[in-house]
């Protein structure tokens, strides 16, 4: 089991996610600094993500979206208020038009990732997410939502299909 | 392109002081007038009133006016629901460092595919 703790504070609307990882620091940061590794864990299997524009510098932007099984898109971007490899990232994290670029009317929600090296060996990840308002939580994560119901029935496609003689 | 969220600045402005996160603390376990709170901090009225205030426009309390006192309350309704949001959450980032740590663990894990 890699995660390690979950703390959600539902007056400050934060989440923070505590994992451990038999790997170093550096290997860990690779997958977020890596558009094709954070490609691989990012978005679920059946909404896959593909990163356009991934910088992670300080000020730095990212494009992303997911596409549904359907074909259908959905578009998201990062911007990236600090950066310290292989330490530290902080960004807003938010929602994108068609065009990719951020879509105004919909609310952002803040991340924090901090790496640190274990005593003795591998790598403790925490990440916290805060949204700004209860609406926006609710905005963003049934999005989301949507998402993970598009895994669910794929999942149960999958289980159907193999019963079904080909 | 920069988004402003003026959301955000209220809460982040409205919690990132000692006294306001207090009060938001306190009120979760119940109603406390302005004037109880007023007598707990070293504070006059008037400025206790300005932090409800602050904590009001955030959406994190609410105020509410009975006979000569000024109730104040952590919104729960709010609480239970942003609580249930968070669950959502979890299994989202659950899944996610799932995926994290098969990646991490898969020696190909440099090739493009």
């Amino acid at each position: 089991m890699t995660v390690t703790d979950v703390r959600k504070d539902p007056t400050t609307r934060t989440m923070t996610v505590s994992a451990e990882f038999d790997a170093p620091i550096e290997r860990v940061w690779e997958l977020w600094q890596d558009p094709r590794l954070l490609e691989r864990w990012w978005g679920p299997p059946t909404y896959p993500a593909t990163f356009v524009e991934h910088d992670l510098r300080p000020g730095g932007r990212t494009s992303y979206y997911m596409t549904g099984p359907a074909g259908d898109r959905s578009g998201g971007w990062w911007k990236v208020i600090a950066a310290e490899p292989p330490r530290r990232i902080e960004f807003e994290d938010g929602f994108a038009g068609e065009d990719g670029e951020p879509n105004p009317g919909m609310p952002t929600m803040q991340m924090r990732v901090d790496l640190s090296e274990r005593p003795r060996g591998g790598t403790h990840m925490a990440i916290v997410t805060t949204f700004p308002s209860t609406e926006a939580m609710e905005q963003l994560l049934t999005m989301g939502m949507e998402e993970g119901m598009t895994l669910a029935m794929g999942q149960m496609d999958g289980l159907l299909s193999a019963d079904a003689p080909s | 392109m920069v988004v402003d969220s003026p959301t955000t600045d209220r809460v982040f402005h409205a919690l990132a002081d000692g006294t306001r996160r207090d009060i938001v603390a306190l009120a979760v376990s119940g109603e406390h007038s302005v004037s109880s709170l007023a007598r707990r901090y070293p504070m006059s009225f008037a400025a206790v009133q300005k932090h409800v205030a602050v904590l009001e426009r955030a959406g994190l309390v609410i105020k509410e006016r009975r006979g000569r006192e000024q109730l104040v309350r952590t919104d729960i309704k709010t609480l239970r629901h942003a609580a249930r949001l968070l669950e959502q959450l979890e299994v989202v980032w659950r899944e996610r460092l799932d995926r994290f740590g098969e990646v991490l663990a898969d020696p190909t894990r440099g090739d493009i595919p």
